[in-house]
Protein backbone atom coordinates (compact mmCIF):
# COMPACT_ATOMS: atom_id res chain seq x y z
CA UNK A 1 0.00 0.00 0.00
CA UNK A 2 1.54 3.44 -0.94
CA UNK A 3 0.32 6.53 0.96
CA UNK A 4 -0.26 10.06 -0.92
CA UNK A 5 0.49 13.50 0.11
CA UNK A 6 -3.12 14.02 0.40
CA UNK A 7 -3.62 11.06 2.91
CA UNK A 8 -0.70 12.47 4.82
CA UNK A 9 -1.82 15.98 5.27
CA UNK A 10 -5.23 13.93 6.54
CA UNK A 11 -3.37 11.69 8.95
CA UNK A 12 -1.98 15.17 10.25
CA UNK A 13 -5.19 16.55 10.94
CA UNK A 14 -6.04 12.96 12.75
CA UNK A 15 -2.86 13.47 14.64
CA UNK A 16 -3.42 16.60 15.37
CA UNK A 17 0.13 18.12 13.80
CA UNK A 18 1.91 20.31 11.74
CA UNK A 19 3.76 20.06 9.07
CA UNK A 20 5.54 22.37 6.81
CA UNK A 21 6.30 21.51 3.03
CA UNK A 22 9.49 19.49 3.47
CA UNK A 23 8.24 17.93 6.75
CA UNK A 24 5.13 16.47 4.50
CA UNK A 25 7.53 15.20 1.79
CA UNK A 26 9.93 13.70 4.39
CA UNK A 27 7.21 11.80 6.42
CA UNK A 28 5.81 10.27 2.66
CA UNK A 29 9.19 8.67 1.73
CA UNK A 30 9.81 7.38 4.89
CA UNK A 31 6.11 6.41 5.84
CA UNK A 32 5.87 4.45 1.93
CA UNK A 33 9.14 2.74 3.46
CA UNK A 34 8.03 1.48 6.46
CA UNK A 35 4.84 0.51 4.89
CA UNK A 36 6.65 -1.31 2.26
CA UNK A 37 8.27 -3.41 4.50
CA UNK A 38 5.36 -3.81 6.75
CA UNK A 39 3.54 -5.45 3.77
CA UNK A 40 5.49 -8.50 3.89
CA UNK A 41 2.75 -9.75 6.58
CA UNK A 42 0.59 -10.07 3.91
CA UNK A 43 2.06 -13.17 2.86
CA UNK A 44 0.65 -14.81 6.16
CA UNK A 45 -2.75 -16.20 6.09
CA UNK A 46 -4.18 -15.34 9.37
CA UNK A 47 -7.93 -16.23 8.37
CA UNK A 48 -9.74 -17.38 11.76
CA UNK A 49 -6.34 -16.49 14.06
CA UNK A 50 -7.47 -14.65 16.91
CA UNK A 51 -5.83 -11.13 17.42
CA UNK A 52 -3.63 -11.09 20.57
CA UNK A 53 -3.91 -7.29 21.79
CA UNK A 54 -2.71 -8.11 25.78
CA UNK A 55 0.00 -10.80 26.91
CA UNK A 56 -1.63 -11.77 29.28
CA UNK A 57 -5.83 -12.69 30.71
CA UNK A 58 -6.75 -9.64 31.69
CA UNK A 59 -9.89 -9.69 34.44
CA UNK A 60 -11.79 -6.68 35.32
CA UNK A 61 -10.54 -5.42 38.46
CA UNK A 62 -13.51 -4.04 40.85
CA UNK A 63 -13.36 -1.85 44.03
CA UNK A 64 -15.81 -0.06 46.22
CA UNK A 65 -16.29 3.04 44.87
CA UNK A 66 -14.52 4.97 48.02
CA UNK A 67 -12.33 7.71 47.49
CA UNK A 68 -8.63 6.94 48.78
CA UNK A 69 -5.93 9.09 47.45
CA UNK A 70 -6.90 12.87 46.63
CA UNK A 71 -4.15 14.44 44.63
CA UNK A 72 -3.73 17.96 45.71
CA UNK A 73 -5.48 20.78 43.39
CA UNK A 74 -2.84 23.24 43.97
CA UNK A 75 0.08 20.26 43.19
CA UNK A 76 -1.65 19.32 39.89
CA UNK A 77 -2.45 23.01 38.60
CA UNK A 78 1.49 23.52 39.03
CA UNK A 79 1.93 21.65 35.58
CA UNK A 80 -0.85 23.98 33.92
CA UNK A 81 0.92 26.11 30.82
CA UNK A 82 -1.61 28.66 31.89
CA UNK A 83 -4.45 29.08 34.65
CA UNK A 84 -6.98 31.53 36.07
CA UNK A 85 -8.87 30.93 39.59
CA UNK A 86 -7.62 27.32 40.01
CA UNK A 87 -8.79 26.37 36.42
CA UNK A 88 -7.09 25.37 33.44
CA UNK A 89 -6.94 28.14 30.67
CA UNK A 90 -7.42 27.60 27.04
CA UNK A 91 -8.05 30.04 24.16
CA UNK A 92 -11.28 30.89 23.18
CA UNK A 93 -13.26 27.81 22.14
CA UNK A 94 -16.52 29.27 20.77
CA UNK A 95 -16.33 32.32 18.48
CA UNK B 1 38.28 0.84 45.47
CA UNK B 2 36.24 3.63 44.80
CA UNK B 3 32.92 3.52 46.19
CA UNK B 4 30.83 4.05 42.78
CA UNK B 5 32.15 1.24 41.65
CA UNK B 6 30.93 -1.38 43.52
CA UNK B 7 27.73 -3.65 43.31
CA UNK B 8 25.08 -3.64 45.03
CA UNK B 9 25.37 -6.87 47.09
CA UNK B 10 29.27 -5.48 47.74
CA UNK B 11 28.31 -2.36 48.78
CA UNK B 12 24.93 -3.58 50.71
CA UNK B 13 27.95 -5.40 52.59
CA UNK B 14 29.93 -2.43 54.00
CA UNK B 15 26.79 -0.50 54.85
CA UNK B 16 25.59 -3.45 56.72
CA UNK B 17 28.86 -3.69 58.66
CA UNK B 18 29.13 0.08 59.26
CA UNK B 19 32.15 -0.05 57.09
CA UNK B 20 30.82 3.10 55.17
CA UNK B 21 27.80 5.08 55.54
CA UNK B 22 25.22 5.90 52.55
CA UNK B 23 26.39 9.51 52.61
CA UNK B 24 30.18 8.11 52.00
CA UNK B 25 28.54 5.83 48.96
CA UNK B 26 25.88 8.31 47.52
CA UNK B 27 29.03 11.84 47.64
CA UNK B 28 31.44 9.07 45.97
CA UNK B 29 29.11 8.63 43.14
CA UNK B 30 27.69 11.84 42.31
CA UNK B 31 31.72 12.93 42.42
CA UNK B 32 32.22 10.37 39.54
CA UNK B 33 28.74 11.91 38.03
CA UNK B 34 30.67 15.07 38.25
CA UNK B 35 33.91 14.11 36.80
CA UNK B 36 32.38 12.21 33.93
CA UNK B 37 28.81 12.80 32.94
CA UNK B 38 30.29 15.96 30.80
CA UNK B 39 31.32 13.23 28.42
CA UNK B 40 29.06 10.33 28.74
CA UNK B 41 25.69 12.47 29.15
CA UNK B 42 23.79 9.64 30.99
CA UNK B 43 21.80 12.15 32.98
CA UNK B 44 19.40 14.96 32.21
CA UNK B 45 19.11 15.17 36.03
CA UNK B 46 20.84 15.15 38.89
CA UNK B 47 18.86 14.95 42.00
CA UNK B 48 21.40 16.01 44.44
CA UNK B 49 19.84 17.24 47.04
CA UNK B 50 16.97 14.60 47.39
CA UNK B 51 19.93 12.01 46.92
CA UNK B 52 21.58 13.12 50.10
CA UNK B 53 18.04 13.54 51.99
CA UNK B 54 17.76 9.99 51.13
CA UNK B 55 21.05 8.81 52.27
CA UNK B 56 20.71 10.44 55.70
CA UNK B 57 17.67 8.99 56.00
CA UNK B 58 19.13 5.64 55.51
CA UNK B 59 21.87 5.98 58.14
CA UNK B 60 19.92 6.87 60.40
CA UNK B 61 17.94 3.48 59.98
CA UNK B 62 21.19 1.66 59.75
CA UNK B 63 22.42 2.66 63.29
CA UNK B 64 19.13 1.60 64.46
CA UNK B 65 20.03 -1.79 62.79
CA UNK B 66 17.09 -1.15 59.96
CA UNK B 67 19.18 -2.46 57.20
CA UNK B 68 17.44 -4.61 54.11
CA UNK B 69 19.49 -5.23 50.89
CA UNK B 70 18.56 -1.72 49.37
CA UNK B 71 18.87 0.71 52.19
CA UNK B 72 21.27 3.79 51.58
CA UNK B 73 22.08 1.98 47.63
CA UNK B 74 22.99 5.31 45.38
CA UNK B 75 20.28 4.35 42.09
CA UNK B 76 19.92 5.53 39.17
CA UNK B 77 16.16 6.15 37.29
CA UNK B 78 15.15 6.52 33.60
CA UNK B 79 13.50 10.00 33.28
CA UNK B 80 10.18 8.23 32.11
CA UNK B 81 9.15 6.88 35.69
CA UNK B 82 7.58 9.39 38.15
CA UNK B 83 9.37 10.70 41.26
CA UNK B 84 7.25 13.13 43.35
CA UNK B 85 8.09 16.55 43.11
CA UNK B 86 10.95 15.13 40.70
CA UNK B 87 11.10 16.50 37.19
CA UNK B 88 10.21 13.63 35.01
CA UNK B 89 11.04 14.75 31.05
CA UNK B 90 10.84 11.31 29.20
CA UNK B 91 13.26 12.64 27.20
CA UNK B 92 10.93 15.40 25.59
CA UNK B 93 11.09 18.79 25.42
CA UNK B 94 6.72 18.87 25.76
CA UNK B 95 7.85 17.61 29.53
CA UNK B 96 10.61 19.29 29.33
CA UNK B 97 9.11 21.18 32.87
CA UNK B 98 6.81 18.55 34.42
CA UNK B 99 7.22 17.92 38.09
CA UNK B 100 5.17 14.96 38.76
CA UNK B 101 2.88 15.05 41.24
CA UNK B 102 2.67 11.31 42.38
CA UNK B 103 5.64 8.32 42.82
CA UNK B 104 5.31 5.32 40.65
CA UNK B 105 4.34 2.21 42.43
CA UNK B 106 8.13 1.29 41.96
CA UNK B 107 8.87 4.04 43.23
CA UNK B 108 7.07 3.84 45.90
CA UNK B 109 8.61 0.64 47.12
CA UNK B 110 12.01 1.63 46.70
CA UNK B 111 11.39 4.29 48.64
CA UNK B 112 10.15 2.45 51.03
CA UNK B 113 13.48 0.10 51.35
CA UNK B 114 15.50 3.43 51.76
CA UNK B 115 17.20 3.67 48.41
CA UNK B 116 19.04 6.82 47.53
CA UNK B 117 17.76 8.20 43.71
CA UNK B 118 21.21 10.04 42.64
CA UNK B 119 19.37 11.09 39.28
CA UNK B 120 17.33 10.82 36.14
CA UNK B 121 18.68 8.79 33.09
CA UNK B 122 19.03 9.94 29.99
CA UNK B 123 16.75 8.35 27.18
CA UNK B 124 15.19 8.09 23.60
CA UNK B 125 12.09 10.40 24.07
CA UNK B 126 9.36 8.71 25.16
CA UNK B 127 11.26 5.28 24.92
CA UNK B 128 11.04 5.74 21.08
CA UNK B 129 14.27 4.88 19.95
CA UNK B 130 17.62 2.54 19.90
CA UNK B 131 20.42 4.98 20.54
CA UNK B 132 19.56 8.02 22.57
CA UNK B 133 19.64 9.87 19.69
CA UNK B 134 16.07 10.59 19.89
CA UNK B 135 16.51 12.51 23.43
CA UNK B 136 15.48 16.30 23.48
CA UNK B 137 18.56 16.74 26.03
CA UNK B 138 20.95 15.47 23.64
CA UNK B 139 22.52 11.92 22.95
CA UNK B 140 24.12 9.52 26.13
CA UNK B 141 27.61 8.09 24.74
CA UNK B 142 28.99 4.79 25.11
CA UNK B 143 31.38 4.75 28.00
CA UNK B 144 33.51 1.77 25.75
CA UNK B 145 33.70 4.21 23.02
CA UNK B 146 32.50 7.72 23.20
CA UNK B 147 31.76 7.67 19.13
CA UNK B 148 29.24 4.86 19.56
CA UNK B 149 25.85 5.07 21.06
CA UNK B 150 24.76 3.37 24.13
CA UNK B 151 22.07 1.47 22.88
CA UNK B 152 19.01 2.06 23.76
CA UNK B 153 15.90 3.88 24.44
CA UNK B 154 17.01 3.30 28.33
CA UNK B 155 20.92 4.04 27.28
CA UNK B 156 21.45 6.79 29.76
CA UNK B 157 20.70 4.01 32.52
CA UNK B 158 22.80 1.37 30.88
CA UNK B 159 25.57 3.81 30.32
CA UNK B 160 25.53 4.89 33.53
CA UNK B 161 26.09 1.71 35.07
CA UNK B 162 28.72 0.98 33.26
CA UNK B 163 30.12 3.77 33.68
CA UNK B 164 29.82 3.05 37.43
CA UNK B 165 28.05 6.55 37.82
CA UNK B 166 25.22 4.81 39.91
CA UNK B 167 25.17 1.65 41.70
CA UNK B 168 22.28 0.36 39.71
CA UNK B 169 19.04 1.55 37.92
CA UNK B 170 15.73 1.09 36.40
CA UNK B 171 14.90 0.99 33.08
CA UNK B 172 12.02 0.05 30.83
CA UNK B 173 11.50 -1.89 27.80
CA UNK B 174 9.04 -2.27 25.10
CA UNK B 175 11.02 -3.78 22.26
CA UNK B 176 14.19 -4.53 23.72
CA UNK B 177 14.64 -1.11 25.68
CA UNK B 178 16.52 -2.58 28.44
CA UNK B 179 18.27 -5.55 26.88
CA UNK B 180 19.72 -3.75 23.46
CA UNK B 181 21.75 -1.26 26.07
CA UNK B 182 22.62 -3.39 28.10
CA UNK B 183 24.13 -5.27 25.27
CA UNK B 184 25.73 -2.39 24.37
CA UNK B 185 26.95 -1.72 27.12
CA UNK B 186 28.80 -4.69 29.12
CA UNK B 187 25.69 -5.15 31.59
CA UNK B 188 23.24 -6.84 32.79
CA UNK B 189 19.53 -6.14 32.14
CA UNK B 190 16.48 -7.64 32.25
CA UNK B 191 13.04 -7.29 31.22
CA UNK B 192 9.87 -8.73 33.27
CA UNK B 193 7.36 -10.45 32.28
CA UNK B 194 4.22 -8.61 31.16
CA UNK B 195 1.88 -7.73 34.26
CA UNK B 196 5.18 -8.67 36.50
CA UNK B 197 5.94 -5.34 37.17
CA UNK B 198 3.45 -2.45 38.16
CA UNK B 199 3.11 -0.09 35.61
CA UNK B 200 1.43 2.37 37.58
CA UNK B 201 3.23 6.25 37.38
CA UNK B 202 5.52 4.54 34.06
CA UNK B 203 4.75 7.29 31.75
CA UNK B 204 2.52 5.24 28.85
CA UNK B 205 4.62 4.41 25.34
CA UNK B 206 2.99 1.21 24.38
CA UNK B 207 0.52 0.11 27.01
CA UNK B 208 0.66 -3.62 26.38
CA UNK B 209 4.34 -3.67 25.49
CA UNK B 210 5.93 -1.88 28.50
CA UNK B 211 7.68 -3.25 31.66
CA UNK B 212 9.91 -1.83 34.01
CA UNK B 213 13.02 -3.54 35.22
CA UNK B 214 16.38 -3.93 36.62
CA UNK B 215 19.79 -3.10 34.95
CA UNK B 216 22.74 -3.54 36.82
CA UNK B 217 26.99 -4.54 37.05
CA UNK B 218 26.19 -8.37 37.80
CA UNK B 219 23.09 -11.03 38.13
CA UNK B 220 23.05 -10.83 41.55
CA UNK B 221 22.36 -7.50 41.99
CA UNK B 222 19.43 -7.86 39.16
CA UNK B 223 17.48 -10.69 41.27
CA UNK B 224 18.08 -8.39 44.28
CA UNK B 225 16.45 -5.41 42.81
CA UNK B 226 13.58 -7.75 40.88
CA UNK B 227 12.81 -8.87 44.45
CA UNK B 228 12.01 -5.23 45.33
CA UNK B 229 10.48 -4.04 42.02
CA UNK B 230 7.96 -7.40 41.38
CA UNK B 231 4.30 -7.83 42.61
CA UNK B 232 0.50 -7.02 42.56
CA UNK B 233 -0.50 -3.71 42.37
CA UNK B 234 -4.40 -2.64 42.28
CA UNK B 235 -3.51 0.58 40.47
CA UNK B 236 -2.17 -1.15 37.34
CA UNK B 237 -5.14 -3.63 35.82
CA UNK B 238 -2.78 -5.31 33.83
CA UNK B 239 -0.79 -6.35 36.68
CA UNK B 240 -0.84 -10.23 37.40
CA UNK B 241 -1.34 -11.30 41.36
CA UNK B 242 1.23 -14.20 41.21
CA UNK B 243 3.39 -14.91 44.55
CA UNK B 244 6.82 -13.17 44.20
CA UNK B 245 9.48 -15.58 44.84
CA UNK B 246 12.82 -14.21 46.54
CA UNK B 247 15.18 -14.47 43.27
CA UNK B 248 18.25 -14.44 45.30
CA UNK B 249 17.96 -18.01 46.32
CA UNK B 250 18.25 -19.77 42.64
CA UNK B 251 21.53 -18.09 42.37
CA UNK B 252 24.52 -20.72 42.17
CA UNK B 253 22.16 -23.51 41.88
CA UNK B 254 23.25 -26.01 39.09
CA UNK B 255 21.88 -25.99 36.08
CA UNK B 256 22.84 -29.78 35.07
CA UNK B 257 19.81 -31.04 32.86
CA UNK B 258 18.37 -28.21 32.03
CA UNK B 259 17.55 -27.69 28.04
CA UNK B 260 18.48 -24.70 26.08
CA UNK B 261 16.57 -23.78 22.96
CA UNK B 262 18.57 -22.41 20.07
CA UNK B 263 16.54 -20.76 17.52
CA UNK B 264 17.55 -21.25 13.92
CA UNK B 265 16.16 -17.93 12.97
CA UNK B 266 18.10 -15.86 15.03
CA UNK B 267 21.05 -16.70 13.38
CA UNK B 268 20.71 -15.04 9.85
CA UNK B 269 22.11 -13.47 6.92
CA UNK B 270 23.38 -10.08 8.36
CA UNK B 271 24.05 -10.98 11.90
CA UNK B 272 27.36 -9.76 12.72
CA UNK B 273 30.03 -12.63 12.35
CA UNK B 274 31.75 -11.64 16.34
CA UNK B 275 28.59 -11.32 17.25
CA UNK B 276 27.45 -15.18 15.92
CA UNK B 277 31.16 -16.65 17.20
CA UNK B 278 31.08 -15.20 20.53
CA UNK B 279 27.42 -16.24 21.26
CA UNK B 280 28.06 -19.54 19.57
CA UNK B 281 31.41 -19.66 22.51
CA UNK B 282 28.75 -18.49 25.30
CA UNK B 283 26.54 -21.26 24.08
CA UNK B 284 29.52 -23.76 24.16
CA UNK B 285 30.28 -22.49 28.16
CA UNK B 286 26.57 -23.32 28.63
CA UNK B 287 26.94 -26.88 27.34
CA UNK B 288 29.56 -27.28 29.48
CA UNK B 289 28.09 -26.48 32.77
CA UNK B 290 25.68 -29.53 31.52
CA UNK B 291 22.97 -28.05 29.54
CA UNK B 292 21.36 -29.20 27.27
CA UNK B 293 21.57 -27.34 23.68
CA UNK B 294 19.00 -28.34 21.17
CA UNK B 295 18.00 -26.40 18.42
CA UNK B 296 14.45 -24.57 18.23
CA UNK B 297 12.15 -22.76 15.78
CA UNK B 298 10.38 -19.77 15.96
CA UNK B 299 9.33 -19.69 12.33
CA UNK B 300 7.16 -16.30 13.12
CA UNK B 301 10.33 -13.95 13.88
CA UNK B 302 10.82 -12.56 10.39
CA UNK B 303 7.91 -10.81 11.01
CA UNK B 304 8.02 -9.70 14.50
CA UNK B 305 9.71 -6.06 13.50
CA UNK B 306 6.53 -5.05 11.30
CA UNK B 307 4.19 -6.33 14.22
CA UNK B 308 5.77 -3.94 16.93
CA UNK B 309 6.38 -1.41 14.39
CA UNK B 310 2.46 -1.47 13.51
CA UNK B 311 1.07 -2.55 17.48
CA UNK B 312 3.76 0.29 19.69
CA UNK B 313 3.01 2.87 17.24
CA UNK B 314 -0.67 2.61 17.51
CA UNK B 315 -0.79 2.65 20.97
CA UNK B 316 1.52 5.34 21.29
CA UNK B 317 -0.72 7.58 18.92
CA UNK B 318 -3.48 6.46 21.33
CA UNK B 319 -1.40 7.32 24.41
CA UNK B 320 0.70 10.65 23.50
CA UNK B 321 -2.82 11.89 22.75
CA UNK B 322 -2.67 13.50 25.76
CA UNK B 323 -0.27 15.89 25.43
CA UNK B 324 -2.07 18.72 23.95
CA UNK B 325 -0.90 21.52 26.12
CA UNK B 326 -3.86 22.26 28.32
CA UNK B 327 -2.76 20.87 31.68
CA UNK B 328 0.73 20.15 31.47
CA UNK B 329 3.59 20.44 29.65
CA UNK B 330 4.77 22.81 26.41
CA UNK B 331 2.84 24.59 24.94
CA UNK B 332 2.80 27.49 21.62
CA UNK B 333 3.52 30.77 22.63
CA UNK B 334 1.01 31.98 20.07
CA UNK B 335 -1.96 30.51 18.32
CA UNK B 336 -4.98 30.89 17.12
CA UNK B 337 -7.82 29.40 18.75
CA UNK B 338 -7.47 26.13 20.61
CA UNK B 339 -7.11 23.37 17.64
CA UNK B 340 -4.09 25.61 16.63
CA UNK B 341 -2.70 25.58 20.15
CA UNK B 342 -3.10 21.69 20.19
CA UNK B 343 -1.54 20.90 16.63
CA UNK B 344 1.63 23.94 17.19
CA UNK B 345 2.37 22.62 20.95
CA UNK B 346 2.42 19.21 19.74
CA UNK B 347 4.45 19.82 16.44
CA UNK B 348 6.77 22.13 18.57
CA UNK B 349 7.01 20.15 21.53
CA UNK B 350 7.50 16.62 20.27
CA UNK B 351 10.35 16.06 18.35
CA UNK B 352 10.70 13.96 15.07
CA UNK B 353 10.80 10.14 15.41
CA UNK B 354 8.03 10.75 18.12
CA UNK B 355 5.77 12.70 15.18
CA UNK B 356 7.08 9.76 12.87
CA UNK B 357 5.31 6.68 15.06
CA UNK B 358 2.65 8.84 16.12
CA UNK B 359 1.73 9.45 11.96
CA UNK B 360 2.24 5.72 11.85
CA UNK B 361 -0.28 4.77 14.51
CA UNK B 362 -2.88 7.37 13.26
CA UNK B 363 -2.48 5.79 9.71
CA UNK B 364 -2.58 2.58 10.98
CA UNK B 365 -5.44 2.54 13.01
CA UNK B 366 -7.58 5.07 10.65
CA UNK B 367 -10.13 4.27 8.86
CA UNK B 368 -9.77 1.65 6.26
CA UNK B 369 -6.97 0.58 6.82
CA UNK B 370 -7.59 -1.01 10.60
CA UNK B 371 -7.61 -4.36 9.25
CA UNK B 372 -4.66 -4.45 6.90
CA UNK B 373 -2.37 -3.29 9.21
CA UNK B 374 -3.48 -3.45 13.34
CA UNK B 375 -5.60 -6.41 13.16
CA UNK B 376 -3.35 -8.41 10.65
CA UNK B 377 -0.08 -7.40 13.24
CA UNK B 378 -2.27 -8.36 16.05
CA UNK B 379 -3.17 -11.87 14.82
CA UNK B 380 0.81 -12.31 13.16
CA UNK B 381 1.39 -11.60 17.13
CA UNK B 382 -0.09 -14.62 17.69
CA UNK B 383 1.24 -16.48 15.95
CA UNK B 384 4.81 -15.53 17.47
CA UNK B 385 3.28 -15.94 20.96
CA UNK B 386 2.79 -19.68 20.03
CA UNK B 387 6.15 -20.53 18.39
CA UNK B 388 7.31 -19.35 21.62
CA UNK B 389 4.56 -21.49 23.64
CA UNK B 390 5.88 -24.54 21.60
CA UNK B 391 9.42 -24.06 22.07
CA UNK B 392 9.27 -23.52 25.59
CA UNK B 393 7.87 -27.67 25.62
CA UNK B 394 10.68 -28.31 24.42
CA UNK B 395 13.40 -25.80 26.78
CA UNK B 396 13.52 -24.21 29.89
CA UNK B 397 15.58 -21.31 28.41
CA UNK B 398 15.45 -20.14 24.69
CA UNK B 399 19.49 -18.49 24.05
CA UNK B 400 20.69 -15.98 21.81
CA UNK B 401 22.19 -12.95 20.61
CA UNK B 402 20.68 -9.55 22.15
CA UNK B 403 21.49 -7.48 18.90
CA UNK B 404 22.57 -8.42 15.38
CA UNK B 405 26.02 -6.07 16.14
CA UNK B 406 27.66 -4.41 18.84
CA UNK B 407 26.58 -0.93 19.34
CA UNK B 408 26.91 1.05 15.81
CA UNK B 409 28.49 4.85 15.78
CA UNK B 410 26.66 8.02 16.59
CA UNK B 411 24.87 9.25 13.17
CA UNK B 412 25.18 5.91 11.63
CA UNK B 413 21.23 5.13 11.49
CA UNK B 414 20.04 8.31 12.27
CA UNK B 415 18.46 9.28 8.56
CA UNK B 416 16.91 5.92 8.09
CA UNK B 417 14.30 4.85 10.65
CA UNK B 418 13.56 1.53 9.18
CA UNK B 419 17.53 0.49 9.48
CA UNK B 420 17.45 2.13 13.26
CA UNK B 421 13.90 -0.19 13.79
CA UNK B 422 15.72 -3.84 12.23
CA UNK B 423 18.06 -3.17 15.32
CA UNK B 424 15.64 -4.28 17.75
CA UNK B 425 15.27 -7.85 15.73
CA UNK B 426 16.12 -10.07 18.39
CA UNK B 427 14.74 -8.13 21.04
CA UNK B 428 10.92 -7.50 20.26
CA UNK B 429 9.71 -10.95 19.80
CA UNK B 430 9.59 -11.22 23.73
CA UNK B 431 7.62 -8.11 24.06
CA UNK B 432 5.10 -9.10 21.75
CA UNK B 433 4.57 -12.86 23.57
CA UNK B 434 4.79 -10.83 27.37
CA UNK B 435 7.59 -13.47 28.40
CA UNK B 436 10.52 -12.88 30.16
CA UNK B 437 14.37 -12.09 29.11
CA UNK B 438 17.99 -11.23 30.16
CA UNK B 439 20.87 -9.53 28.50
CA UNK B 440 23.92 -10.62 29.70
CA UNK B 441 27.82 -9.79 28.71
CA UNK B 442 29.52 -12.69 27.35
CA UNK B 443 32.71 -11.19 25.71
CA UNK B 444 33.76 -8.36 23.39
CA UNK B 445 34.53 -7.84 19.34
CA UNK B 446 37.59 -7.04 18.12
CA UNK B 447 37.13 -3.10 18.63
CA UNK B 448 36.88 -3.58 21.73
CA UNK B 449 32.74 -3.29 22.38
CA UNK B 450 30.84 -5.31 24.39
CA UNK B 451 28.72 -8.35 23.10
CA UNK B 452 25.18 -9.47 24.44
CA UNK B 453 24.09 -12.76 25.34
CA UNK B 454 20.30 -13.12 25.17
CA UNK B 455 17.90 -15.29 27.58
CA UNK B 456 14.16 -16.30 27.03
CA UNK B 457 12.13 -17.98 29.58
CA UNK B 458 8.74 -18.65 29.53
CA UNK B 459 5.80 -16.19 31.92
CA UNK B 460 6.79 -15.77 35.05
CA UNK B 461 9.72 -17.94 34.74
CA UNK B 462 12.43 -15.18 35.97
CA UNK B 463 14.03 -17.34 37.84
CA UNK B 464 15.27 -19.61 35.35
CA UNK B 465 16.91 -16.97 33.44
CA UNK B 466 18.65 -15.68 36.83
CA UNK B 467 19.44 -18.87 37.32
CA UNK B 468 21.63 -19.89 34.08
CA UNK B 469 22.44 -15.64 33.33
CA UNK B 470 24.62 -16.61 37.18
CA UNK B 471 25.98 -20.12 36.24
CA UNK B 472 27.45 -18.82 32.71
CA UNK B 473 28.26 -15.09 34.93
CA UNK B 474 30.49 -17.04 37.54
CA UNK B 475 32.22 -19.05 35.00
CA UNK B 476 33.03 -16.34 32.56
CA UNK B 477 33.84 -12.65 34.47
CA UNK B 478 33.14 -10.82 31.04
CA UNK B 479 30.98 -9.16 34.14
CA UNK B 480 33.98 -8.08 36.21
CA UNK B 481 35.53 -5.44 32.35
CA UNK B 482 34.97 -2.52 32.86
CA UNK B 483 35.64 0.30 30.24
CA UNK B 484 38.60 2.76 30.64
CA UNK B 485 37.13 6.49 31.20
CA UNK B 486 39.90 8.91 31.56
CA UNK B 487 39.35 11.42 33.83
Amino acid sequence: MKIDRKEVEHVAQLARLKFDEAQLEMFMHQMNNILEYFDKLQDLDTSGIEPTSHAVVLNSVFRDDAAEELFDKDLLLKNAPAKEKGCFKVPKVIE
Amino acid sequence: MELYSLTIHELHELLKKREVSSKEATESVLKRMESIDEKVNSYITVTHKLAMEQAKRADENIKQGKVNTLTGIPLAIKDILCIKGVRTTCGSRILEDFIAPYDATVIKRLKEKDTVFVGRTNMDEFAMGSSTETSYFGTTRNPWDLDCVPGGSSGGSAAAVSADECIGALGTDTGGSIRQPAACCGMVGLKPTYGRVSRFGLVAFASSLDQIGPMTKDVKDTAILLNEICGYDHRDSTSVNVGVPDYTQVLGKEVKGMAAGIPREYFIEGIDKEVEQTVKEAIKVLEGLGMEIKEVSLPHTEYAVAVYYLIAPAEASSNLARYDGVKYGYRTSESEGLLDMYKLSRSEGFGTEVKRRIMLGTYALSAGYYDAYYKKASQVRTLIRNDFEKAFRECDVIVTPTTPTPAFKIGEKADDPLKMYLSDIFTIPANLAGIAGISLPCGFSSSGMPIGLQLLANSFEEEKLLKVSHAYEQHTKWHLEKPDLKT
